[in-house]
């Protein structure tokens, strides 16, 4: 559904979205990577658990909330990616910890 | 120019002016909503939500009295609300928690709440202070720092947009009216006949309640009714969703029932500046995480701060004009707590046309020296 545009850079970095192996343009946010990933929704709301996915992209909406490197509640669309970036669902609530 | 004839005007759509204005409809009168608009200061935008008993009345068990049957009455005030209009106020007579980070503060909080006790009299106030092993079984997240708490079960919190949202939404379904934009800037009084034009309407009614906050002094002038409320900030800190970790609000510290945190209780005196500054900020975030550690690794969505309605004695203020009867005025800085109590109550007060002795000690007649005093320089 979603693909970068033509004048995106050659440059890729390798990501991990929702445990697949994906490639996406550097420079590329958390969020679109999910997106080029083909992941569908991104995560599923806190109160109704429907699934949802990034909206804004500008880190106003918070519907891209996302689990990178295993932080969860991360705004997606705000993250730029590295390689090895393991960026996973955000799945209702996070837990607290110590 | 369209004349409409109503029961009251009130003045004011946050939780106090639509509170009493649903309690006359509910009741099968007219009321009229007059709203000034959104460059009003909004307290019950930016209110905390707590429905709080713990603290209010050293000194005047009148004010714990009549918070606590509000309090009690919310209950019922809220389920009323969501069957009217299907909105949750988010209410939770959860109980709560004044949590104390040092022996000393322990001490003088125990001390308060023995007082309570004695002024309540035969009207009674239970509570338990509990040590640091005790509260650990109520709300396991406490930190090693938190040395104990006082816990009463007259204790809530709510949502004050939902609530906020359910009221306006059943003031209409009763037949009431509200007005957006409708900044009023003179009042025709008489006896029991209050006249206000804004725009091309006028608006009469026998029955007029100010419920303006912070704007109810300057109203308050044009029908002969004193009410030196002033600004007290406060600046509250908003937390991301997290899976449910607090069983009952603290008075600093509430999860609401999306998950989010909520962390207030700075009060300042800063006219009518409503923006945060960092020095509080960090003062409430560091009281908050030595309270409940996990907050350390909880992130902050935002901040804001808003201005609490106070009146010298931090006290509501009810009173009847005697110049112009059948104006009331109706204010105070728990717009929250008070509003069952409000809708319930004190709406019946005004289509009487007399506030009940109970309610005595709320009236202006204990700002007669502060009057006085002014009145000199």
């Amino acid at each position: 559904m979603f693909k970068p545009l033509p004048h995106s850079t050659d440059a890729s970095v390798p990501v991990v979205v929702n445990g697949a192996a994906v490639s996406v343009p550097a420079g590329s946010t958390a969020a679109a990577a999910m997106l080029l990933g083909g992941a569908g929704h991104t995560r599923s709301s806190a109160l109704s658990g429907e699934p949802r996915a990034p909206y804004c992209m500008m880190g106003a909406c918070f519907e891209c909330l996302m689990e990178i490197d295993g932080e969860a509640n991360q705004q997606g669309c705000m993250v730029i990616v590295r390689e090895g970036m393991r960026i996973d669902r955000q799945m209702g609530k996070r837990e607290v910890r110590e | 120019m369209a004349n409409v004839d109503y029961d009251a005007i009130i003045i004011g759509g946050g939780l106090v002016g639509t509170a009493v204005a649903y309690g006359l409809a509910r009741r099968g009168k007219k009321p009229v909503v007059l709203d000034e608009g959104d460059i009003a200061y909004r307290a019950s935008r930016g209110n905390f939500g707590l429905v709080w008993v713990q603290s209010k009345g050293f000194g005047v068990p009148e004010y714990q009295r009549w918070t606590r049957r509000s309090s009690a009455d919310w209950a019922a005030f809220s389920a009323e609300l969501q069957k009217e209009t299907g909105i949750y106020s988010g209410h939770e007579r959860s109980g709560g928690v004044t949590i104390c980070l040092s022996d000393d503060e322990l001490e003088r909080r125990a001390t308060r709440m023995a007082q309570l006790q004695r002024e309540a009299g035969d009207f009674g106030f239970e509570y338990e202070m509990l040590d640091h092993a005790a509260l650990k079984k109520l709300i396991t997240a406490i930190g090693p720092d938190v040395v104990g708490a006082s816990h009463t079960k007259y204790d809530g919190h709510a949502n004050p947009l939902y609530t906020l949202r359910a009221l306006h939404a059943a003031l209409l379904k009763h037949g009431g009216t509200y007005v957006p934009h409708a900044r009023v800037e003179a009042i025709q009084a008489a006896r029991n006949h209050f006249t206000i034009t804004v725009g091309d309407v006028t608006y009469e009614a026998p029955r007029l309640v100010l419920g303006a906050g912070l704007g109810n002094n300057a109203l308050g002038k044009l029908v002969g009714l004193n009410v030196p409320v002033q600004p007290s900030r406060g600046q509250i800190i908003v937390t991301e969703r997290v899976a449910p970790v607090l069983p009952m609000p603290t008075l600093m510290i509430r999860q609401t029932v999306e998950g989010t945190l909520m962390i207030g209780e700075s009060r300042e005196e800063a006219g009518f500046d409503d923006t945060t500054s960092p020095e509080i900020l960090h003062t409430l975030a560091e009281r908050a995480a030595k309270t409940f550690p996990f907050l350390r690794h909880t992130c902050i969505v935002r901040t804001w701060a808003a201005l609490r309605v106070m009146a010298p004695d931090g006290l509501p203020i009810y009173e009847q004009s005697a110049q112009y009867p059948g104006a009331f005025v109706c204010t105070c800085h728990s717009g929250v707590t008070l509003a069952a109590a409000h809708a319930l109550h004190y709406a019946g007060y005004v289509i009487d046309g007399a506030i009940p002795p109970e309610l005595a000690r709320f009236s202006t007649k204990r700002f007669d020296h502060v009057q006085a005093v002014t009145s000199q320089h």
